[in-house]
């Protein structure tokens, strides 16, 4: 089952077709193993991931590193839980280390990034330290290459 | 000046691939997609690159010794035993080749003399005939059958076998058909050759491409191990077609004398190329597996889409080829991928190019993208469904 899941974190475009053929399967239980992935949230979703640095829309994406005091009984994951409810947070991790959270955000500008971190994360009572650091440019997401690549020229060779 | 009458007989009388004709088509057409090409389509895992762009660093750019570097042929044995369970001596039996091509024409040209015979089961990869032929040789071709899986039979070894006979290739995982040799099929080509002195030159270039089951070199058969001469690379298990890194493998005796011809012919194997693939036969197993995965997926996936749209094909178990039955279309090979491409767009190989036994049949390499596979089943369908019905009106 673990190779349906291979295949669609690979490229979730697949079909169903398509995925039955590759891991052995019929389409139905493809289907039917699909739905009780999503059930279950182990699929947590379907996205595109776009670089919009070649469209038109301006973004800004900061890496923000959190320092809390953790919470008796809850630990973390309360605090975690109220930055993740805001829509600009786009991932929320707990690291070992130095630090507490990554908490990585998105805004349209610098302006709108700065605003969030000021008034609304530094703001939370158990949160007791903020380091900003802004994404310059995004090199590799997700094994996905950004800069386009050269290929090498085809030849046609009888092998 | 008249170069026919200056050029040799030999290779006057090397008949050039009728492949090209297409192939010129094919450049013009930019747009064309292509399950023609016989290569992997991944770049070489980037530590195996990187290894050779370090060697260029530290600027060994400089011969080898004429087998190759003794580190590279000590992991090539190493490597050799712990996945295939062949023992060779480093120091004596390996010789590191301009890819597996080299080996093949070393091994030719070591072992015929003139009038000696060549079996050749075809359809197989295009090489081994003109060698032959330029070595001296006279290549003897034995017809494989698809009801068979294009294996070759004990029946079919022992027809073509002659008091000439010296050499029988066995070009197995085989391009262009993707069948394979297993255990009890090589042991009935042994029980055939038992008695005899005919040699075989194994062509393994395919051996980490097997799916639902390990390869099996004829070295790996007690009764045929000492007259196996083995020709592997890195092309096909790496990804390293440009680097052009083959060796070959077997009796001392022989190797010695393949080295000779390669010390005079070659020199050495390119140094960069040499110090790319210690990385991959020291840290590469893992790049090995993952590709084989990802075409093992694609291979299900193009054999059922052509069953489905009405072209018979066996199950190929080795290399990256599905070799579909095209005769119920009416076409031949040549016909029907000329008429393919030109009104879908799409490249596959006519069989014909693979030797006589290949007519009736055509060679869809599926080291390309799902994408690609997806969207030229869909034009194959298209093809064949307007090729009916313009058969049902003219009929």
């Amino acid at each position: 089952m673990s190779k349906l899941l291979q295949l669609l974190e690979e490229d979730c475009t697949l079909t169903p077709e398509q995925l039955a053929s590759m891991a052995g399967m019929s389409v139905e239980e493809v289907k039917a193993q699909i739905k009780k992935y999503e059930d279950d949230k182990v699929i947590l979703g379907y996205k595109a991931i776009v670089d919009w640095d070649r469209t038109e829309r301006e973004a800004v994406t900061a890496l923000i590193e959190v320092r809390v005091t953790p919470q008796r009984g809850d630990g973390f994951d309360r605090v975690a839980e109220r930055i993740y409810q805001y829509d600009e947070v786009e991932s929320v991790y707990l690291m070992s280390g130095a630090y507490d959270l990554t908490v990585i955000i998105s805004g349209r500008t610098l302006k709108e990034v700065a605003q969030f971190v000021g008034e609304r994360l530094s703001t939370l009572e158990d949160v007791t330290g903020t380091a900003t650091h802004f994404i310059l440019h995004k090199y590799k997401e997700k094994h996905l290459i950004f800069e386009k690549q050269e290929q090498q020229a085809k030849e046609w060779i009888f092998s | 000046m008249n170069y026919e009458h200056l050029l040799s007989t030999r290779i006057q009388e090397v008949k050039p691939s009728g492949i090209r004709r297409f192939f010129d088509i094919l450049e013009e057409m930019k747009d064309a997609i292509s399950l023609g090409i016989g290569e992997p389509d991944f770049v070489t895992p980037w530590h195996i690159r990187d290894a050779g762009i370090y060697s260029l660093e530290k600027g060994f750019t400089k011969y080898t010794a004429n087998a190759g570097m003794a580190e590279l042929r000590r992991e090539i044995a190493s490597y050799l035993d712990r996945r295939f369970d062949l023992q060779y001596d480093f120091a004596s039996q390996i010789v590191v080749t301009v890819g597996g091509s080299e080996g093949i024409d070393l091994a030719l040209r070591c072992l015929l003399n003139p009038g000696d015979e060549a079996i050749i089961p075809v359809p197989s990869f295009v090489c081994y005939g003109p060698l032959a032929s330029m070595a001296g040789g006279t290549p003897v071709y034995l017809q494989l059958k698809a009801e068979n899986e294009f294996r070759l039979t004990a029946e079919e070894l022992k027809s073509a076998i002659t008091p000439r006979t010296k050499l029988l290739v066995l070009p197995f995982p085989c391009n262009p058909t993707g069948g394979i040799m297993e255990r009890e099929d090589l042991e009935a080509i042994a029980q055939v050759l038992e008695g005899t002195e005919i040699l075989i030159l194994s062509d393994e270039i395919y051996a980490e491409l097997t799916y639902g089951q390990h390869h099996v070199s004829p070295a790996n058969l007690p009764q045929l191990h000492d007259r196996t001469i083995i020709v592997n690379g890195f092309s096909k298990s790496h990804a390293m077609t440009g680097w052009r890194m083959g060796y070959v493998c077997g009796p001392r005796e022989i190797i010695q004398q393949m080295l000779k011809l390669h010390q005079f012919g070659i020199m050495s194997a390119p140094t960069m190329s040499q110090y790319a693939a210690v990385e991959a036969m020291r840290s590469g197993d893992g790049d090995i597996e993952k590709m084989r995965d990802e075409y093992d997926g694609r291979r299900r996936y193009l054999v059922e889409g052509l069953r489905r749209i009405g072209l018979p094909c066996f199950e190929p178990r080795g290399a990256f080829y599905v070799f579909p039955d095209i005769r119920g279309t009416g076409l031949s090979s040549d016909d029907f991928c000329e008429r393919f491409l030109m009104e879908e767009k799409v490249a596959v190989i006519s069989g014909a190019a693979f030797g006589p036994g290949g007519e009736g049949f055509v060679r869809c390499c599926y080291a390309t993208s799902m994408r690609d596979i997806s969207e030229a089943l869909t034009r194959m369908d298209n093809f064949l469904t307007n090729l009916r019905k313009k058969q049902a009106r003219q009929g």
